[in-house]
């Protein structure tokens, strides 16, 4: 009995992408939850994972087609059996013991490893050609020499151009169909910044919190006494999410935004959050991010922090409800118990959905978050 | 025994002083290893200097050596020079070796000395490839082969006895038998305990004799010598004699009895040679007290010269793995 | 001619040529060699220059670095690189230490030639290629001609040689026909030869799997795959060079060796590719090499055991990722 493994829909804006490599082969056993290809998208190369568990029938489509949302891609035999796999073994008492392993069928997709010769290497360096973006046709996937005079004499798609076309259709649906409320605050950021700096000052470089999360945190906590601004809004109901992913735009090389999300936010200590957050932005740049990841944020989080403006009004990324903007932590006037000082200050706001909540439970949003910022121990 | 040269008294001199430059040499050598100025193996010829020059009294500069890594006493009865020798043991350029051999690996191509083989046995199939040259170019010149008893375990001794013979080639033969082989007696290792014997059944004539007894050892090289040279074939002589020190500089010798040591010590080539030639009018007490210091004089200047000379530079390391001048 | 042919007319003519070249083996006079190759010798020279010896390759093969020590130039001739095994101490202790260990006062320019390799059913004592393991040895050269021209050119240029020379002769190739070319004369026995220029993938090979090299280059070919052979031909000193520039074009290389793979001749090869051209490389190094057990005796079995044409277009085919 077999299954149809079918080209994954990783957002509510895929229509197609281009099937990359295969992790698996024809007889290949797969589980639930195995990453078995790589496909390209708008928003740049996923792993993609399988929901079924298996024997590998057959692979129906050749990596660099272009297959739809929900076409099949390959056949999963239900039963564990003997799929394609020889069944005859030509003179097994000749093999040599040591015979070397044979190549491995996949290239491993690990994040800044691409398996690739040492010529090819070379020579994409002296090209200039992004090794992340070339397919491979060895064996096994490996990116060849050729390959890489391919890439040299194709002209090469640009990147930034799909992705300025995905934001831009979702950006205009979100405007479309979504009836924005903004809601802003200041925040006396003061507190945090000495609480960051003390504590920073404990750690080993690799380890110091990164500025914005504490902000982050804060968010995560908000969240948990204000379910409203998590979900998402689907076939005219809302679905609040119990797990925080919580998505960052993240600016790639080249200009270029992507939005992935931290998974299960709700669960990572303020270290936990600094490492995920390094590993994210690192695989960012790698190209290297999961389908969950692009596809399961709950809430974002757009920061300018370092594009020198006060304050933001953001739009939603559909399908979810919520996105919290933060503009740049700058010396201000502050007025506090009579007298006035300076004092840096960051201005939160928050850009949600009135079909689901409305301009009082945003306050109450945004007052919480703001809250644990001035008392940061609580985070 | 028509080849004898009288016994007088000049000749009793130069017999004692080869042997005692050896021994002096020898002993030299072990001060100069607890001192670290030698290292690697060392192996000592005090107790068997007859042997070497007594068989070396009776060569010509035309015929070959082939010796042991036992051979310190060899190449200094063949003439090869002491400041040489002893800076070839000190690892020095002024080496005869350069310092690539070391004790082990005596050579001097001049004086047709061919080592300095340390693989026992290893030197006899050469020393027969030698004496085939000399026959096929109708040079009157003979191949001399030491070896120790221990290398009649071996095959290579028998196939090269067998070839020797079989080919009539010019060979002479000469087992120093000292009686253990580092630390096996003879009959320890040895079904048919004579050297002797065995090569009979090669058809290689042979003798044995006390290897402790200088005139003796030259009078049956001299005699075996003739018969080579007459076209008769290899022959092979049995020299009895014992080892004083240990193997290599470190061995306990648990394998024989000081007693047993002793004993052969009253029987040394020196102390033999020295009291029947004082009986015999031919020498006395002062001249080997002179000849002694006289050979501690030269191996004084053979350890200053040694320690004087230079290594070879490090650069040149990769020299002479091939021949330098091809054809 | 015969590649026999071409080695007796090289000894010929150094018997002729030079009277200090003797021969010297087991059964090369009265029987005329174990594989022929001395045929008619004696009757021609005599039995002072061409002689039979006892079985003793120890002790013969020690006589010829003696001689060649006195100024002789012997030719040994060991029927087999199996039976050299015997003469080990003299060729490993002796033949390639000597210059060295006397400061460079005694080379020895002495020629040992074997038979090597299988092909004849001759099962594991007598088929074995030992060739890889003589070019571990410092202070010898190791040769293996494959052609007419390296047959009839190689003893010549070995008793030019002030050296220890061992010429591996495939007993599988003695029977080989062919003409010698005009250029044997220039032959030489430092360098490799390139036997077919190719683009695509460096087969580098020596003896009778040269043939085997080119027989699947020609199968190749028919794929599309441009494929260069490589004819070693001096396996000690390896002639890097030619090795290097040729992976450097074709960014692949296969090599191909009936020695055993486990620490012989074609992982020296990988290993110096490794060092040298890592990053010309567009694929791992591939080797193909008689399989690891002693060469069986039936037919059959010899021939699964030995690297064969197909094996070598198929791993070619497997490399560049090109179904067979």
């Amino acid at each position: 009995m077999s299954i149809e493994y079918c080209m994954p829909s990783l957002g509510a804006d895929m229509e197609a992408a281009t099937l990359v490599e295969w992790k698996i082969k024809p007889g290949d056993i797969v589980k639930r939850g195995d990453v078995v290809a790589v496909v390209e998208t708008d928003k740049g190369a996923i792993d993609i994972e399988i929901y079924e568990s298996g024997c590998v029938e057959r692979l129906l489509v050749a990596p660099d087609t272009r297959v739809l949302v929900g076409a099949p891609l390959a056949l999963i035999a239900g039963e564990p059996a003997a799929a394609t796999t020889s069944a005859v073994p030509t003179a097994p008492a000749l093999e040599p013991e040591s015979k070397p392993e044979p190549a491995p069928t996949v290239a491993p997709a690990m994040h800044g490893h691409v398996k690739i010769s040492p010529a090819a290497r070379t020579r994409a360096h002296a090209l200039n050609i992004d090794i992340d973006k070339v397919h491979g046709s060895g064996p096994g996937g490996v990116v060849t020499l050729q390959d890489i005079e391919s890439a040299a004499t194709k002209p090469k798609p640009s990147a930034s151009d799909s992705m300025k076309a995905v934001i831009a259709a979702a950006m205009a649906r979100s405007k479309r169909e979504i009836p924005h409320y903004y809601l802003s605050t200041d925040v006396d950021y003061s507190a945090t910044m000495t609480w960051l700096t003390r504590r920073n000052a404990e750690l080993p470089i690799e380890q110091r919190m990164l500025p914005i999360v504490p902000l982050l945190r804060a968010i995560v906590l908000a969240l948990k006494t204000t379910p409203d601004f998590n979900g998402y809004f689907k076939d005219n109901t809302y679905k609040p999410s119990d797990a925080i992913h919580l998505g960052v735009a993240i600016a790639q090389r080249g200009g270029g935004l992507i939005v992935p999300a931290l998974l299960d936010a709700q669960d990572q200590t303020l270290a936990q959050l600094t490492g995920n957050l390094r590993d994210l932005v690192n695989r960012v740049r790698a190209g290297r991010l999961n389908n969950r990841e692009l596809s399961e944020g709950t809430i974002t989080l757009t920061s300018l922090g370092d594009g020198g403006v006060d304050s933001l009004s953001p739009v939603i990324y559909p399908p979810q409800v919520a996105i919290i903007g933060a503009g740049t932590v700058r010396e201000r006037a502050w007025a506090s118990e009579g007298k006035i000082d300076a004092r840096p200050v960051l201005t939160l706001s928050l850009a949600a959905d009135h079909r689901v909540s409305n301009g009082r439970s945003g306050a109450q949003f945004l007052a919480r978050i703001r809250d644990y910022l001035q008392a940061p121990e609580k985070l | 025994m028509s080849d004898e040269l009288p016994v007088d008294r000049e000749r009793v001199l130069q017999h004692l002083t080869q042997m005692l430059r050896i021994r002096v040499f020898e002993d030299r050598c072990a001060e100069m290893y607890t001192k670290g100025h030698i290292r690697g193996f060392l192996h000592l010829y005090n107790g068997e200097e007859a042997v070497a020059v007594g068989v070396m009294q009776a060569l010509s500069a035309d015929d070959a050596v082939v010796a042991t890594y036992r051979e310190h006493g060899h190449a200094l009865a063949r003439g090869v020079p002491m400041n040489a020798l002893m800076a070839e043991l000190f690892g020095k350029v002024t080496g005869c070796s350069r310092g690539r051999g070391g004790s082990m690996h005596i050579f001097d191509k001049s004086r047709n000395f061919f080592g300095g083989n340390a693989i026992v046995a290893g030197g006899i199939p050469i020393a027969v490839g030698l004496a085939l040259a000399f026959k096929m170019q109708k040079r009157n010149a003979v191949s001399v082969c030491f070896f120790g008893e221990g290398a009649a375990a071996e095959g290579e001794f028998h196939e090269a006895l067998n070839l020797a013979s079989l080919w009539k080639l010019p060979v002479l033969f000469v087992c120093e038998n000292n009686q253990y082989a580092m630390g096996t007696a003879l009959a320890r290792s040895e079904a048919e305990t004579s050297i002797a014997t065995k090569a009979t059944s090669y058809r290689v004539s042979s003798q044995t004799i006390d290897g402790m007894d200088v005139f003796a050892i030259e009078n049956a090289a001299r005699d075996a010598l003739t018969n080579i040279h007459a076209g008769k074939g290899p022959m092979l002589l049995e020299m009895l004699t014992y080892r004083f020190r240990a193997h290599s500089m470190f061995d306990a010798q648990l394998y024989r009895s000081k007693t047993e040591v002793e004993e052969w010590q009253k029987h040394g080539p020196l102390i033999t040679f020295t009291k029947r030639f004082k009986e015999r009018g031919l020498m006395t007490e002062d001249d080997y007290q002179r000849i002694e210091r006289e050979a501690s004089k030269e191996v004084d200047a053979a350890v200053q010269f040694a320690e004087e000379s230079a290594f070879e530079p490090v650069n040149e390391l990769m020299r002479f793995a091939q021949a330098e001048t091809q054809p | 001619m015969t590649y026999r042919e071409a080695i007796r007319d090289a000894l010929r003519e150094a018997l002729k040529s030079d009277a200090r070249v003797f021969l010297m083996g087991e059964d090369i006079g009265m029987y005329g060699g174990s594989f022929a190759v001395t045929k008619g010798l004696l009757a021609e020279f005599g039995e002072e220059r061409i002689r039979d010896t006892p079985l003793s390759e120890s002790a013969f093969t020690g006589a010829g670095i003696g001689a060649a020590l006195a100024g002789m130039r012997p030719v040994v001739e060991i029927m087999t690189g199996n039976f050299s095994l015997l003469a080990l101490d003299q060729i490993v202790n002796n033949a390639a230490t000597l210059c060295h260990m006397s400061g460079g006062q005694l080379p020895v320019p002495l020629v040992i030639r074997l038979g090597t390799g299988a092909s004849r059913q001759l099962a594991a004592q007598h088929s074995h290629s030992f060739e890889g393991w003589y070019a571990h040895i410092p202070g010898i050269r190791v040769l293996a001609p494959a052609t007419i021209d390296d047959a009839r050119a190689m003893p010549g240029l070995a008793l030019k040689c002030s050296d220890p020379v061992l010429i591996f002769e495939h007993i599988g190739l003695y029977n080989m026909e062919g003409e010698l070319t005009s250029s044997w004369p220039q032959a030489d026995i430092e360098h490799a030869a390139v036997r077919r220029e190719g683009s695509d993938v460096s087969l580098i090979t020596y003896g009778a799997s040269l043939f085997k090299c080119l027989e699947a280059a020609d199968a190749l070919a028919k794929a599309g795959v441009n494929a260069e052979v490589i004819d070693l031909r001096t396996l000690r000193p390896l002639d890097n060079e030619t090795i290097f520039a040729s992976v450097r074009k074709t960014h692949r290389a296969v090599i191909v060796d009936e020695g055993w793979r486990s620490g012989g001749i074609s992982a020296e090869i990988a290993a110096r590719i490794g060092e040298s051209c890592l990053y010309d490389l567009d694929a791992p190094v591939v080797r193909v090499c008689t399989r690891e057990i002693p060469v069986p005796y039936p037919r059959h079995l010899e021939e699964a055991a030995l690297p064969q044409v197909a094996e070598i277009v198929a791993s070619v085919q497997d490399m560049m990722g090109k179904a067979a």
